[in-house]
């Protein structure tokens, strides 16, 4: 089974990446754009059969890939 | 009174912190970040670098190094623990000290001699400044905005645990202009700058040298 995992800053934090690109896709002509985010994500398959998928991206999340001062997640099971 | 200078994989500023300490007459030596044990040293200093190549985020990988049990368990006991630059990203990502290194504000690398106040001389690595004392010290980060939530940033002002700040330009968005924070206990700082480069005359500039000479008074009365 493979999860999905984004992880961004939190909505409170600046993201001057963001930003930029915002910029530069106005200069695109798409002055319709009013915020972008830039986040990462990871594909993380586990084996067949694994039990509590859930509860372990949870704290893969937790304990790693996320540092709660300044960035939060998400997460989408996205099948085999 | 031996000092460790903890050694991962990426490290590159580790031969100036070793050079630092024993040419200002302390006894440096190397700890491999494989090392379990951490017996025999008084204190614990993290080299800038770009530890296990910042993969996933600064300092985020080194925290799991066997090593990092040991910083811990002496951070805890009160024992002098020191990180510049990426070494403070580390402790930052380990817990031992408050906040997070975001990426610059510009989105640039930063490599530059900066002003700093020393906020404050009362800790085990300031005490040899002076209060508020003005100081240039060199920078050289990507990640060094300091980031922390309100309530954090309030409870750092109030306990003095801002060490460092940033006098002139803020170079890379700091907020509250931060350059150095301790833990609330004061035994543990971490700092973007780097004063192990700051250490020798014939360098330019030896504003670094009050920390080390700071650290080893502490030393002494301890022992």
């Amino acid at each position: 089974m493979k999860v999905r995992i984004f992880v961004t800053y939190k909505q409170s934090v600046f993201d001057p990446q963001g930003e930029t690109i915002k910029d530069a896709i106005h200069t695109l002509g798409h002055e319709e754009v009013e915020a972008v985010t830039v986040g990462k994500f990871f594909d993380v398959t586990f084996a067949d059969g694994a039990s509590d998928v859930e509860t372990s991206v949870k704290q893969i999340a937790d304990q790693l890939l996320v540092n709660f001062n300044m960035e939060t997640y998400d997460y989408q099971v996205m099948g085999d | 009174m031996k000092i460790a200078v903890i050694v991962f994989p990426g490290s590159n500023c580790d031969r100036d912190l070793f050079n630092a300490v024993n040419d200002l007459g302390g006894v440096a030596e190397f700890v491999s970040h494989r090392a379990t044990s951490l017996a025999g040293y008084s204190a614990v200093l993290i080299p800038g670098g770009f530890s296990y190549g910042d993969y996933l985020r600064a300092g985020a990988i080194a925290r799991f190094a066997p090593v990092m049990t040991e910083v811990i368990r002496l951070a805890k006991a009160g024992y002098p623990v020191f990180g510049t630059c990426n070494g403070f990203q580390i402790l930052t990502e380990a817990g031992l000290l408050p906040g997070a290194l975001k990426q610059n504000l510009s989105q640039r690398f930063v490599c530059k001699t900066v002003a700093l106040e020393v906020t404050n001389n009362r800790t085990p690595f300031t005490s040899h400044y002076q209060a508020h004392q003005r100081i240039d010290l060199p920078i050289a980060h990507a990640d060094g905005c300091f980031f922390a939530d309100q309530e954090t940033l309030d409870r750092l002002e109030d306990n003095g645990q801002v060490a460092f700040r940033y006098a002139g330009e803020n170079p890379n968005g700091s907020l509250n202009n931060i350059a150095g924070v301790t833990n609330a206990a004061g035994n543990v700082l971490g700092m973007m700058p780097h004063p192990e480069r700051a250490v020798a005359a014939v360098l330019g500039n030896t504003n670094g040298q009050p920390l080390f000479e700071s650290l080893f008074a502490t030393l002494q009365e301890a022992h």
